[in-house]
C-alpha cells in the first residue's frame, strides 16, 4: 500500500527557523509543508507592497528555503507553503533567483496558486452584489470600507493539486485554509475525488493536528512533567495511507513526545463546534479515532466529512486605531498595595482612565492571565498600563510621557524596565470575517508559461 | 459510609487535560477526560454554568459546551471573554492561552472511586508534582 510522509516546520512566522533543516535531515520525507500566514500577517504584507512593489511576502522564507532546497531538490522532497503572502509573483521571482544562486535552478520548478487576494476587487465584488456583511454582527462593509487594509479568501486544496499535477516541486500561495497544504499532497498522490468527503476529513483533520507545529507533538501540553525535553523538540509527521487514516509521529532523537493525550489535546485546539468547517470539505471531528501504535505513534482513523460549504471564508483587515503599553515593576513588602497607589496616580497623570476609548491596568504576577491563583500576596508585580484610542497622538502625548516619571514620584520599592523606554503607539489592524460566493474568487493556477484557471 | 459514596476534593487536573485558544473575542477550551467513568461525571458536572462562574471576570458573554465522545473531550466556546480579541485587545493574555490551566486549578467534590479508577497518566502527574 502505498505511504506519504508529510512534514510540517513551523506553526506561524516566527517558528523556530531551525525547524525546516530539521525536518528534512531528520529521516524520510515527502513533502515539507509550511506557514507562513497569521491574519495579521496580510495587513502587514499589503502595506510593505505598497512601498515597495516587489515586497508583499515574508522574507524569512527565503533564508529558511536556502537551507533546504539543494537537498529537497535532490531527495525529491516537495515544498508546499503560504509564503506568497500577498506578492506570490514577487516571491517566486526571488525563489528562482535563490535557486539560480545555488546552482540547482534546472532542479527547481516553481507553481503558484494566485486569486484569494481581493484587496483590489472590493468594490467591484461590492457593486455586484457580495455585501462582505461582518458574519459576527452583521454589519454592513461599508462602516469600515475607507479604512481596509487587506482582503483575502480562504481557498481550498484545488489549485494545489494542479500545481502538484504539473509538476511543480516548490509550489507558493497567498492566503489558503491552514489544513489546504496538507490535504493537497493526499489528493494528489492518492487520488481522490473532490466529493470523497471521508477521505477529504482525513486530511482535514490532519492538516489541523500538524497545523501549529509542536503543539502536537509535547508542546503545551497538560500533562508537561511526562515529556522528557522539550530540546530540540520534534516538529511533526504524518504518514498517511491510501484510505486516509494516518500516524502523527515525530523524527528520531527529538525532544518532545506524542500521544493519544498530545494529539487529542491539538485536535480541540482552537475549533468551535465538531463540524470544523474548511473550503474542501467539512470535517467531523467527532468522528475520529486515537490509538496509541508505539512510542511517539499515534494512529487516527475513522474521519467523517460532510459535503464543504457553499461559501468561502474571507478575512479583511482594517485599521482600527491605535494602542500602547507600559510597564512599572512594584516589590513588596505590601506590592500590590502599593501597585494600586502608583496606578491611581497614574491614571491622574495621564488625563483619567475614561479619556481613553479603552484603557487598563494588570498586575503581572498575580492576576493578568485571570484571576489570581495564589492564596498569599505576591512579592512583587509588574504593573501593565495599557490603552486604546483612535488619536495617536493623544497617547503618544498623554500617555507615553507618564510611564516613568512615577518611579520617582509615587511609592518607595518601585522601578522601570531597563530596556523599555517611553512607549509608542502602534497601529491595530482588527479583522472582519465575511462569506463570498466561490464564483467571486477566481483561482489561477501558474506553474512555468503555464496559466490555468481553476 | 460506603467508600462509592465517599467524595474528596480535587483540582479539576486530576481528572482531565485541558488546552485553550482564540476565534476572535471568543476562548475555547477543550477539555479531556483521563477516563471513560470521568467523561461520564463531566458530561453531568462540568456545565457552561459551572466553566462561566469560574470565569466570571473575563467572560462577558455566554459559555457553549460541545461534545466529542471519541476522544472523551467536550468543548467549551466562551463568548467576549478577550477583551476585544486579537488585536484590539488590551489584555495581557489576549488569546485565551493560559485559560486552560486555570480551569484546571478549579476544585471539585468528586466520588473518590473516580480518582482511584483513573489513568496512569493522572499518577503519574501526581507524583511528579508532589
Amino acid at each position: 500500500m502505498k505511504r506519504i510522509v508529510i512534514a510540517n516546520c513551523g506553526g506561524f512566522w516566527g517558528d523556530d527557523p531551525a525547524a525546516p533543516r530539521r525536518q528534512v535531515e531528520g529521516g524520510p520525507i515527502d513533502y515539507l509543508v509550511m506557514d507562513y500566514l497569521a491574519e495579521v500577517t496580510m495587513a502587514i504584507l499589503q502595506k510593505q507592497r505598497a512601498r515597495h512593489p516587489e515586497t508583499g511576502y515574508p522574507a524569512d522564507f527565503l533564508s529558511h528555503l536556502r537551507d533546504v532546497l539543494p537537498t529537497c531538490a535532490q531527495r525529491g522532497i516537495r515544498i508546499i507553503t503560504n509564503a506568497g503572502g500577498v506578492n506570490p509573483l514577487g516571491c517566486r521571482a526571488a525563489v528562482e533567483a535563490l535557486a539560480r544562486d545555488l546552482g540547482i535552478a534546472d532542479r527547481v520548478k516553481v507553481g503558484l496558486v494566485v486569486g484569494d487576494d481581493l484587496f483590489g476587487s472590493l468594490d467591484g465584488l461590492l457593486s455586484s452584489g457580495e455585501p462582505l456583511t461582518n458574519m459576527d454582527t452583521g454589519q454592513a462593509l461599508s462602516e469600515i470600507r475607507a479604512r481596509v487594509l487587506s482582503a483575502n479568501a480562504y481557498i481550498g486544496a484545488a489549485g494545489i493539486v494542479k500545481a502538484l499535477e504539473q509538476g511543480a516541486n516548490v509550489i507558493i500561495t497567498g492566503r489558503v485554509a491552514d489544513a489546504a497544504v496538507t490535504l493537497a499532497p493526499m489528493v494528489h498522490e492518492f487520488g481522490w475525488s473532490p466529493t470523497d468527503w471521508d477521505h477529504l476529513a482525513s486530511g482535514v483533520v490532519a492538516g489541523h493536528i500538524i497545523e501549529c507545529g509542536t503543539q502536537c507533538t509535547g508542546g503545551n501540553f497538560t500533562d508537561w512533567p511526562l515529556v522528557n525535553t522539550y530540546r530540540k523538540i520534534g516538529f511533526p509527521l504524518v504518514e498517511v495511507e491510501e484510505d486516509g487514516s494516518f500516524v502523527v509521529t515525530k523524527h528520531p532523537n527529538t525532544g518532545g513526545m506524542v500521544s493519544v493525550h498530545t494529539v487529542a489535546e491539538q485536535i480541540v485546539y482552537e475549533i468551535g463546534p465538531p463540524a470544523y468547517v474548511t473550503p474542501d470539505v467539512v470535517a467531523r471531528f467527532d468522528s475520529v479515532r486515537l490509538a496509541q501504535e508505539g512510542p511517539d505513534r499515534v494512529k487516527v482513523t475513522g474521519a467523517r466529512g460532510e459535503p464543504a460549504p457553499a461559501k468561502l471564508k474571507v478575512s479583511i483587515s482594517y485599521h482600527a486605531g491605535w494602542r500602547a503599553f507600559g510597564r512599572l515593576l512594584v516589590s513588596g513588602p505590601e506590592a500590590l498595595a502599593k501597585a494600586n497607589k502608583v496606578a491611581e496616580a497614574f491614571w491622574d497623570a495621564a488625563g483619567g482612565r475614561g479619556s481613553y476609548d479603552q484603557a487598563l491596568h494588570q498586575f503581572v504576577g498575580w492576576n493578568a492571565c485571570h484571576a489570581p491563583l495564589a492564596s498569599c500576596e505576591p512579592g512583587e508585580v509588574l504593573v501593565q498600563f495599557a490603552v486604546r484610542d483612535h488619536d495617536e497622538r493623544k497617547i503618544n502625548s498623554r500617555f507615553a510621557p507618564q510611564i516613568v516619571p512615577r518611579v520617582l514620584g509615587t511609592v518607595p520599592g518601585i522601578t522601570y524596565i531597563a530596556d523599555q523606554g517611553r512607549p509608542r503607539a502602534s497601529e491595530v489592524v482588527a479583522f472582519w470575517p465575511a462569506l463570498v460566493a466561490r464564483e467571486s474568487v477566481a483561482q489561477r493556477v501558474i506553474v512555468g508559461e503555464d496559466d490555468s484557471a481553476i | 459510609m460506603p467508600s462509592d459514596r465517599r467524595t474528596v476534593r480535587v483540582p479539576l487536573m486530576k481528572l482531565c487535560l485541558a488546552r485553550s485558544g482564540d476565534k476572535g473575542d471568543t476562548a475555547n477550551i477543550g477539555v479531556i477526560a483521563r477516563s471513560e467513568a470521568i467523561y461520564e461525571w463531566i458530561l453531568e458536572h462540568l456545565t457552561p454554568a459551572f466553566v462561566k462562574r469560574h470565569f466570571d471576570d473575563v467572560c462577558q458573554g455566554e459559555v457553549e459546551r460541545f461534545e466529542l465522545p471519541n476522544l472523551l473531550a467536550v468543548n467549551f466556546l466562551l463568548h467576549r471573554s478577550l477583551g476585544g480579541g486579537g488585536t484590539l485587545s488590551l489584555l495581557l493574555d489576549a488569546q485565551g492561552k493560559t485559560y486552560a490551566q486555570y480551569l484546571l486549578a478549579a476544585e471539585v467534590e468528586v466520588p473518590e472511586g473516580l480518582i482511584h479508577a483513573d489513568s496512569r497518566d493522572a499518577h503519574q502527574h501526581e507524583q511528579r508534582h508532589v
